[in-house]
């Protein structure tokens, strides 16, 4: 009975049919679903940090309410991925315990600290334009509350990569000092941002499975070069460079060679000794600690009221 | 090296324990508060449709979140929030038997009738 099940399931995915809350599932569907798109969620919440970092330091009125406004998606994505998870079963609670006691990752690319506000400009075109390019092909994920979750994710996410060209493109236009702030957030974020698109495909074994179910579609090596080659035409009209002496147009492969990744960095920040890991679970943490009496509140008010109807 | 982390690309991070999700660590959750279902109206006119969910403390508190949630960019003119309990659903694995009475009926649909090409605005 499971294997028949199991086969209409593949058919349901083969045929491009998409997968609800109610219909039959593998366990490990599943599960992979939950881990993926919680962590998927946490990233969206640990990812405003930095970010927030510099919105009391805005160099404009404009640019503050920007920059506020793109903290807000952040937090809006979080919560549409969180809610797609809910409906697999597990609660918001457990996902919440799991990101702060460390059982659940979330992007390593979090971990790194945001020293300039050209740090703002960068993040948006590259950490925005690197997810961009892993989240498109997720709105047609098999499961359906993930793919309409990333389509709301998506139409939101390009505002976030142009206001980030847009910063870095004024940056390129003002004074020598400017145009070094900007040089130097490209050359830290540059690598940490092709890392995001995940190991080699020689060394991430279980892809297989998620590509048969159609929960991925691309490969991450697939992913990540199509990102160069994109990011290595717009560097240009910026007038800046990215720090890889190695990378260079191939004109067989019609497409960008680049140099080797440091893949040891990423396992270091992954497994929570990157420059910031500490820093960003103990913010998370704090307003997790901090908001309770809040929470609490407003759940014996609610009550209170209810009780009050009941009454009347 | 022997770190634990057996998968990693976009969006899925490994974990820090090998082997499947573990979606019962539950630490009792205290008092989430409910769940509520929301629908938004587009423009006068339209229907609500189904956009998403959140968790509020009560009915005030799920429209205001539901504003910042899910029309941020105007996407709405009217919210409806429902509390997730109240919803109930027909299940998947009886669609065959609960569908079956409108299978049958093709000639429901205009297109069953052929007609001469003379009739026309028909």
């Amino acid at each position: 009975m499971e294997k028949n099940l199991e086969t209409i399931f593949q058919e349901k995915i083969d045929a491009e049919i998409r997968i609800e809350p109610k219909d039959w599932m593998p366990e490990k569907y599943r599960q992979t679903l939950i881990r993926q798109i919680s962590q998927h969620a946490h990233s969206e919440i640990v990812g405003m940090l930095p970010e927030g970092n510099w919105i009391t330091r805005a160099p404009s009125l404009r640019r503050k309410a920007i920059l506020l406004a793109k903290v807000q998606d952040e937090a809006g994505h979080g919560l549409y991925l969180y809610s797609a998870a809910e409906t697999l079963g597990i609660s918001r609670d457990e996902m919440t315990e799991q990101l702060h006691t460390g059982k659940a990752k979330y992007s390593s690319i979090f971990n790194y600290p945001t020293l300039s506000w050209a740090d703002m400009g960068v993040i948006g075109w590259l950490v925005d334009g690197a997810a961009i390019m892993n989240q498109v092909p997720l709105c047609r994920s098999s499961f359906g509350p993930y793919a309409r979750a990333m389509v709301r994710v998506c139409k939101e996410e390009s505002f976030h990569q142009r206001q980030g060209f847009e910063i870095l493109l004024t940056l390129s236009k003002g004074t020598e000092a400017q145009r070094q702030m900007a040089q130097d957030a490209i050359d830290r974020w540059w690598w940490p941002s092709i890392m995001m698109f995940g190991p080699k495909d020689d060394e991430s074994p279980n892809s297989i499975l998620s590509m048969k179910w159609k929960i991925k579609r691309f490969s991450n090596d697939e992913l990540r070069q199509k990102f160069i080659d994109v990011i290595a035409e717009q560097v240009k009209v910026l007038g800046f460079t990215l720090p890889d002496k190695d990378l260079k147009w191939n004109e067989t492969r019609k497409h960008y060679d680049f140099g080797s990744i440091n893949w040891d960095e990423f396992w270091q920040v992954i497994q929570g000794n990157g420059p910031c890991n500490k820093e960003r679970l103990d913010a998370r943490k704090k307003a997790w600690a901090d908001g309770e009496w809040v929470r609490d509140a407003a759940t014996a008010y609610a009550n209170k009221k209810a009780k009050q109807n009941k009454a009347a | 090296m022997s770190f634990q982390l057996n998968k990693q690309y976009y969006g899925d991070y490994g974990e820090a324990k090998n082997g499947a999700a573990d979606i019962s660590t539950s630490g009792a959750s205290k008092q989430e508060w409910p769940l509520w279902e929301i629908f938004i109206r587009n423009k006068q006119g339209l229907d609500h449709k189904h956009v998403g969910s959140l968790h509020a403390a009560d009915a005030a508190m799920a429209i205001e979140n539901a504003r910042d949630v899910y029309t941020r960019r105007m996407e709405g003119v009217s919210i409806w929030a429902v509390e997730t309990k109240f919803i109930h659903a027909s299940n998947p694995d009886d669609a065959a038997a609960l569908y079956d009475p409108a299978n049958d009926k093709a000639y429901r649909h205009p297109t069953f009738y052929d007609l001469p090409e003379a009739v026309k605005y028909m």
